[in-house]
């Protein structure tokens, strides 16, 4: 029963920044309907820019989170305005492989930049576990946990109530109306981008701290695409529950299964839910289903 | 009374190749209300798709005339700024923002008005046009009924506060009864707000009863335009436009002449 609580609750804390990274996915769809393949390369530069604040320039953290963001709004953007706005109105295949491309180039710059060696950030939280009872919680996934969670908490807002936000919503809904209310439907491309890469970014940030960063770090982008997809790939909502199942689903897959085979369960059991899930419900468990007046 | 929008020799292409408007000229005066009659592929949801600036996105383009609206040309302006410069079109066919609630679609037709105590104002004043939306207020608009999604719409357009509300096709797919209320409600908004209204119908007796002017088109022209009592009494407008016949000639010898005259007429 220990052991249970223990997966439990550890794959809770890995689903809340899987949530996070998620929600990097879902901001730009659901504006722009682009599935954003270079989400994880957006998560390993964050980490990166963040790494080289914190070591090179020595700054503390607190100016270093604010920074990142910046620095993330400004790369969302620019691939948006440079790139992805002269795609507007081509297939979405072509669309598609832009950002495969454009995933491969800024893995390529990272490794320019920063060399392909193993790095570690320097102590952010305090080191001490967290203790809940019998269950004992890594400090780093802790306080990555509660920081993704404040952050998935501010866009949930600033979707639901804020101007901007609704505006999104509605570019989501209906472009050509928004452009009637006096939308800049471009506008709201460019800052989903720009949303998007924050939450990335930041997502990277927390996955650098608990694991390291290398160029590589972006590969957990693939895994974060079955939360996606699980959750709706236009739906926040979705993108937040969805990280909770995976995380959780992974952690019990590995905690229970991956002793009698040679590992890798842990990695697969996501996609084995995903599969069923997607069986009752093909849009995802909160996606958007077009509403049909009868 | 002076004009403030002002069309002159409008002509708009599709795809590069199909002439939709062939030099279309008009002029909305200030305060008035103006119907913009036709039928079918007349142009009337082209006319206004230019003067709000919706063309590029279908593929269509301005390739000759101008649109100068207080004195300013919109031909080259993209939608948003033409909404800020105070011309609204409500498009046709109801376009609500279906996955936004009734509060949320009307915080979007207030997108371009800065202050917030302006926009609950406002909202109070489409409120007592349309009570029901008050009631519907956190539902989702994909959920409301038809008429209700027009009222919705009309709300959104109130909200933006602009000089000129452009509407396409207000009665479409609307119970008779539901199109009087709306219409009503489209004057009183006239009336009231001082709103110039450029009204695209093809319920040619609604739009009439309530406007000012009239302009008819065919075939991307204007081929009579009047003030409404003048128009009225055209008997080409009549028998075409009002379904009102003339007399007792029903015999087939003479629906062969008034083909042939209806054709003259257009051309």
């Amino acid at each position: 029963m220990d052991i249970f609580l223990q997966l439990i609750s550890s794959g809770f804390l890995v689903g809340g920044i899987y949530a996070l990274i998620a929600l990097g996915f879902v901001l730009i769809y659901k504006a722009t309907n682009i599935i954003n393949f270079a989400t994880g390369e957006f998560m390993m530069i964050g980490a990166y820019i963040f790494y080289s604040l914190m070591v090179y320039l020595e700054l503390s953290p607190f100016v270093g989170f604010p920074l990142v963001i910046v620095c993330a709004a400004l790369l969302g953007a620019l691939v948006e305005r440079l790139i992805l706005r002269h795609m507007l109105g081509q297939p979405n295949i072509s669309i598609i492989m832009v950002t495969i491309g454009l995933s491969s180039i800024l893995l390529g710059l990272a490794e320019m930049i920063w060399g392909s060696s193993f790095r570690s950030f320097p102590p952010l939280f305090p080191r001490k576990p967290i203790i809940l009872g019998e269950i004992v919680l890594r400090s780093n996934l802790f306080y990555g946990f509660v920081m993704a969670m404040v952050v998935v908490a501010v866009f949930l807002i600033v979707f639901k109530y804020a101007k901007v936000g609704v505006a999104m919503r509605a570019t989501a809904n209906d472009q050509v109306a928004a452009f009637s209310m006096g939308i800049n439907v471009k506008t709201m491309f460019t800052i989903s981008w720009a949303f998007g890469a924050i939450a990335a970014s930041l997502g990277g940030i927390i996955i650098g701290n608990i694991g390291g960063v290398q160029p590589t770090l972006g590969h957990i982008g693939l895994k974060i695409f079955p939360i996606v997809i699980l959750g709706g790939l236009d739906s926040i909502i979705g993108a937040v529950i969805g990280g909770f199942i995976v995380g959780i689903v992974e952690n019990l897959a590995g905690g229970y299964l991956d002793p009698y085979f040679y590992g890798g369960v842990k990695d697969l059991a996501p996609f084995i839910v995903l599969l069923f899930i997607l069986f009752i419900k093909p849009y995802g468990l909160f996606g958007t289903k077009e509403i049909e007046r009868l | 009374m002076s004009a403030i929008l002002e069309v002159n020799n409008l002509e708009v292409l599709y795809n590069n190749i199909i002439l939709v408007l062939k030099g279309l000229s008009l002029k909305v005066e200030k305060g008035s209300i103006v119907a913009l009659l036709g039928s079918n592929g007349a142009g009337k949801s082209t006319t206004l798709k230019a003067i709000s600036g919706f063309l590029p996105l279908e593929d269509g383009a301005i390739t000759d005339g101008t649109i100068q609206f207080l004195g300013e040309e919109l031909t080259r302006l993209s939608p948003h700024k033409i909404v800020k410069k105070g011309v609204f079109q409500i498009m046709e066919g109801r376009r609500v923002f279906e996955d936004l609630t009734v509060e949320e679609n009307l915080i979007c037709g207030a997108y371009t008005q800065k202050k917030r105590s302006k926009m609950i104002k406002d909202m109070d004043k489409c409120f007592a046009y349309f009570p029901i939306l008050k009631k519907r207020y956190k539902r989702l608009a994909g959920y409301l009924s038809g008429g209700e999604q027009q009222m919705l719409v009309i709300s959104r357009a109130l909200l933006a506060t602009p000089t000129l509300m452009m509407l396409d096709e207000p009665s479409m797919g609307l119970a008779p009864l539901l199109v009087e209320e709306i219409f009503e409600i489209i004057r009183q908004i006239n009336e009231n707000e001082g709103t110039t209204i450029l009204l695209v119908e093809q319920n040619a007796r609604m739009a009439l009863e309530i406007s000012n002017y009239g302009y008819i088109m065919e075939n991307g022209r204007i081929v009579l335009d009047g003030p409404v009592d003048v128009l009225m009494g055209d008997r080409d407008v009549q028998e075409f436009y009002l379904g009102m016949g003339h007399g007792n000639e029903q015999t087939s010898y003479r629906n062969v002449k008034h083909y042939k005259r209806r054709k003259r007429w257009l051309s």
